[in-house]
């Protein structure tokens, strides 16, 4: 095939980055090189537009053994035990075949759990979807959120790792662009680690796990695209996903390392067999020579550009010292699993591909891998359409107004979705969906690890640096609700077309964001993904990092977010807040009672939220707060509501003293506060002082009623089960499609 | 008495039971793999949760040829005690060792859950220890645990006190909310809920062992004059 323009415009490499190609290998590429280069310096493969800004993200602390550049980041948790977590984000398949989307981006996160070593013990999720509600768009909306969670429960649960927790956020931002970000996190010993290493010449490099076929082909240079009205005919492009088989790689991967045979081990994930063996080798400074005609393959026919862009899903690259090989195959055999030795390792740098003896490629390792083109894309300031005033807020019924947040498909339960997850199985969840971080114990030690994902578009579209700076906040402060002190940050940057300078100041600002208010809290980041060119017909996304961060405290049985008995004390911890009104434009109250967005994120002063969360992490671990919610979207109203909804239906007389008019003092969404009901409220006054918080008692528990009063104002009052009731049952609602219950039949 | 848990390829409550029967429990448990043609010197196998064999063609339907489910089969014959969980139930329908089948959940959905649950007969080496009518919180994790059968055989289930438990909130469809069965030998079980997540006041509480305490201790009892 001849190399022309078109062909290489239709493999997303500019002219100037085909010079590039020209210039590094000496001469014209052939085709099968071509397609290796198109997807190597795809965004997707080389975050070419992200990669000069991601460098100013902190990345080391004594906790980490690993940062950015593996497969997953690795941090040090104590007792000889690691943890290898990370997110990734697979949003365009998604939208293009949502289950299949959905259910692959949990298996190729897995991978790079497993492929370090580590076995996978919790998966959490951040989707986002335009709204169900919709005239226009809210039946696709539905029906790409019933695909996505079927699609992620299907995976997971098969594969046999619990689901247990996430976000699910829905904006007319998302309509023609989910977001499905995919967290995974799995623990091992410090010397079980394994590397994405084609170390030692000689050594044999092995394909190991499910046929290779024609799907998937180009999804990585797919995901760096917008999407236009041709994208509906890129459905060949979306890989299918097999838990079964992937369970089965886990054990025999997992297995193999044993053996003590396996010097390095990357997964198939976007681009397959080319970043695999390339990437391997360049982190070794080695070569790495395959021969196509033994790699197993699904179907007759295929050529090496095929086979070399295949995304086929489940398959693993292994590098085995030489000799040893048959201690791998047996493992693999065991587990009824393809495993073959394609190639060595040499000593010249090259990928070199050949089949049935003729070489179709031979370029340099660093070329494909670290060489890609990095660009300083110019950017401008961040996009902005909200405007900076709002209209005058005013209620004539606050509990009406409760009702409709509690009732809106952001804040209320998400049973519905994670119902249909396997939140328990490994039997180490200790607190699962629903709660502010997700616990999972991990047996044998008296260790857990909690954990958290947070993103908020809205705060974002306004400030992307002060939006991300508030989302790494109150990940942190839900890690430290539960008594976990927070240790590192994964994070998922979803955004729209860098090309276009507006948008890259969004990516610019944020990351700035994420790494000032990651050094200040001290949560490194060891890894993440960046999903770019979330837009379609030239409508992008509202900024969206995502952070996920995790932590350790002692196993313990957790103390929940909801109220335990009647007659306990109330405290805001933080206090009330002392919000400006241009601050309030942000929240889920002007989105679900006026459809508007204007002004500023709340204010955050990271001082004081580091001292409130250091304070809560000391009520919690010496068991002086019988419970512990952050107060976060919605506001105190929304918050105390929840804290509400515990199996016993304990409500709360709260009486405030507050200037705030009272749709301000009720829903806004200042941060560093967190409510805590005390049976000795001293006790928290006295750490409160100690941390120089505040710590305002506001009422007391009661049996089934809340009722919230401003200076003898009736603000809000209602019965709990009357408001459990609408927050349980709301998505389910919207969807028009109600989980059967109680059918005898 | 000895344990053994049968690993099926796509099992994944496996290690869960393990750890339930011999950490929580203490007793001696082993893992049995499923090309074994025999089951060894155990005294009860439990047949665990997960996807056996990828569950293709149907829950269960794959696992039902494998070498150790013929050992199984013999076992069971010759009154040894096997408890199917889940998946486990689903194997053991497949393999006629207990009646009926489990379908697709009415709402098409899988479920993830604590469900009330009562215990309809103590007259079993599963639930000896429990007390008749006793209510249990279990956790059930499955997208096909719709117990179906003819009315002949729930007539007889029912009449031969060989329902175990029963939903107090059926979740999945099942006719005459049934959750768990017994074999007419009453030496094997299948359940749908989970008893091995709820083994551990740290994770879902303690009711399971009302099913597995009863199982450890099957051979103690049945001693007894």
């Amino acid at each position: 095939m001849k190399i022309t323009p078109d062909v290489i415009a239709a493999h997303q490499l500019t002219p100037s980055e085909y010079d590039k190609i020209l210039h590094l290998l000496g001469r014209e590429p052939t085709i099968t090189e071509l397609g290796i280069f198109g997807v190597m310096w795809s965004e997707h493969c080389s975050y070419k537009s992200s990669r000069i800004h991601l460098k100013k993200l902190p990345t080391e602390s004594r906790h980490v053994l690993q940062g950015p550049g593996e497969n997953a980041g690795v941090i040090d948790i104590g007792d000889g035990l690691a943890i290898a977590f990370k997110i990734e984000s697979h949003n365009h398949p998604s939208f293009i075949e949502p289950f299949q989307g959905a259910a692959t981006g949990v298996g190729g996160i897995l991978r790079d759990i497993f492929t370090m070593g580590a076995r996978p013990i919790a998966v959490m999720d951040s989707i986002r979807f335009g709204k169900l509600d919709d005239p226009r768009t809210g039946e696709r909306n539905q029906r790409i959120l019933e695909g996505v969670v079927s699609g992620i429960a299907h995976y997971g649960n098969c594969f046999g790792v619990p689901t247990v927790g996430g976000e699910c956020v829905f904006e007319e931002s998302y309509d023609g662009n989910p977001l499905v970000n995919v967290f995974a996190l799995g623990v091992f010993r410090h010397d079980e680690i394994f590397y994405g290493k084609a170390s030692g010449v000689g050594n044999s490099v092995i394909y190991a796990g499910a046929k290779t076929g024609r799907d998937g082909i180009h999804g990585a240079s797919m995901a760096s695209a917008e999407f236009t009205e041709e994208s509906k005919q890129k459905r060949p492009n979306v890989q299918v996903g097999d838990p079964f088989m992937e369970k089965l790689l886990l054990e025999a991967c997992l297995e193999a390392m044993k053996t003590g045979a396996i010097v390095g081990i990357q997964d198939m994930g976007a681009a397959g067999l080319t970043s695999s063996t390339c990437e391997m080798g360049s982190r070794a400074g080695t070569g790495i020579e395959i021969d196509l005609q033994y790699v197993p393959q699904r179907e007759p026919g295929m050529t090496p550009y095929e086979m070399m862009l295949s995304e086929s899903q489940e398959r693993m690259l292994l590098v085995a010292e030489r000799g040893r090989e048959e201690e791998v195959f047996a493992v693999f055999r065991k587990w009824g699993l393809d495993a073959v030795k394609i190639g060595v390792v040499t000593g010249d740098g090259k990928l070199r591909v050949k089949d049935h003896g003729k070489a179709f490629a031979e370029i340099p390792n660093r070329a494909l891998a670290d060489e890609a083109p990095r660009y300083n894309r110019p950017f401008t300031t961040p996009l902005r359409n909200a405007p900076l005033n709002g209209p005058d807020i005013h209620s004539n019924d606050l509990t009406a107004d409760l009702k409709k947040l509690l009732a809106s498909a952001d804040l209320c339960s998400k049973k519905w979705i994670y119902e249909q997850y396997d939140y328990q199985v490994r039997t180490n969840t200790l607190a699962g969906p629903g709660s502010d971080a997700a616990i999972v114990r991990i047996k044998g030690t008296n260790t857990s690890i909690a954990m958290a994902l947070d993103g908020n578009g809205r705060y974002c579209a306004l400030d992307p640096r002060e939006g991300t700076k508030l989302i790494v906040a109150e990940c942190c402060r839900n890690l430290s609700t539960a008594g976990a002190l927070p240790i590192a940050t994964t994070n998922n940057l979803n955004f729209g077309n860098p090309e276009r300078p507006e948008i890259m100041a969004q990516i610019v600002e944020s990351i700035e964001g994420l790494a000032e208010a990651c050094k200040f809290f001290e949560v490194p980041v060891t890894g993440g993904n960046v999903s770019l060119y979330n837009e379609t017909l030239g409508t992008p996304i509202f900024p969206t990092p995502v952070v996920g961060i995790v932590g350790t405290l002692e196993t313990a049985i957790p103390i929940g977010t909801t109220f335990k008995s009647a007659g306990s004390t109330i405290i805001a911890l933080g206090g009330l807040g002392k919000p400006e009104c241009h601050e309030f434009g942000g929240t889920q109250y002007a989105k679900a009672i006026y459809d508007l967005l204007w002004g500023k994120p709340p204010a955050l002063d990271m001082e004081y939220e580091k001292r409130v969360q250091a304070t809560i992490r000391e009520l919690v671990r010496e068991g002086n707060v019988e419970s512990a919610h952050d107060i976060g979207e919605g506001g105190l109203a929304v918050a105390l509501a929840e804290c509400c909804f515990g199996p016993r239906d304990i409500g709360a007389d709260v009486s405030l003293d507050s200037d705030l008019q009272p749709e301000i003092l009720l829903f806004h969404e200042g941060p560093s506060r967190i409510l805590v009901s005390t049976g000795d409220p001293q006790k928290v006054f006295s750490a409160a002082r100690k941390n120089r918080i505040e710590a305002v008692e506001i009422g007391v528990t009661l049996e089934s009623r809340v009722v919230i009063r401003n200076r003898k104002q009736l603000l809000i009052d209602s019965r709990v089960d009357e408001l459990k009731e609408i927050w349980t049952y709301s998505l389910e609602h919207l969807l028009h499609n109600p989980v059967l219950v109680n059918t005898n039949v | 008495m000895k344990l053994g848990v049968v690993v099926f390829p796509g099992s994944n409550c496996d290690h869960d039971a393990w750890y339930a029967l011999s950490q929580n429990l203490r007793r001696p448990t082993e893992l049995i793999w499923h090309d074994s043609a025999s089951l060894g010197d155990v005294d009860a196998v439990i047949l665990p949760g997960g996807f056996s064999y990828g569950d293709y063609l149907r829950c269960g339907a794959i696992a039902k040829f494998s070498p150790v489910m013929q050992a199984v089969k013999r076992f069971a014959r010759d009154g040894g005690l096997v408890l199917g969980i889940c998946n486990g139930f689903q194997v053991l329908t497949e393999a006629g060792l207990l009646p009926g089948a489990l379908v697709r959940n009415a709402n098409l959905k899988f479920v993830c859950k604590p469900v009330p649950l009562q215990v309809v007969t103590t007259d079993s080496p599963f639930t000896h220890q429990a007390a008749k009518g006793q209510a249990l919180t279990l956790p059930v994790a499955h997208g096909e645990g719709c117990y179906i059968a003819d009315e002949k055989t729930l007539d007889q289930l029912e009449a031969e006190d060989r329902v175990v438990l029963r939903y107090g909130v059926n979740c999945n469809g099942s006719m005459r909310d049934i959750a768990g069965i017994l074999n007419a030998g009453r030496n094997v079980m299948g359940m749908m809920p989970h008893p091995e997540r709820a083994a551990d006041p740290l994770v879902g509480g303690t009711d399971g062992l009302a099913i597995l305490g009863s199982l450890v201790n099957a051979g103690v009892t049945a001693s007894r004059p």
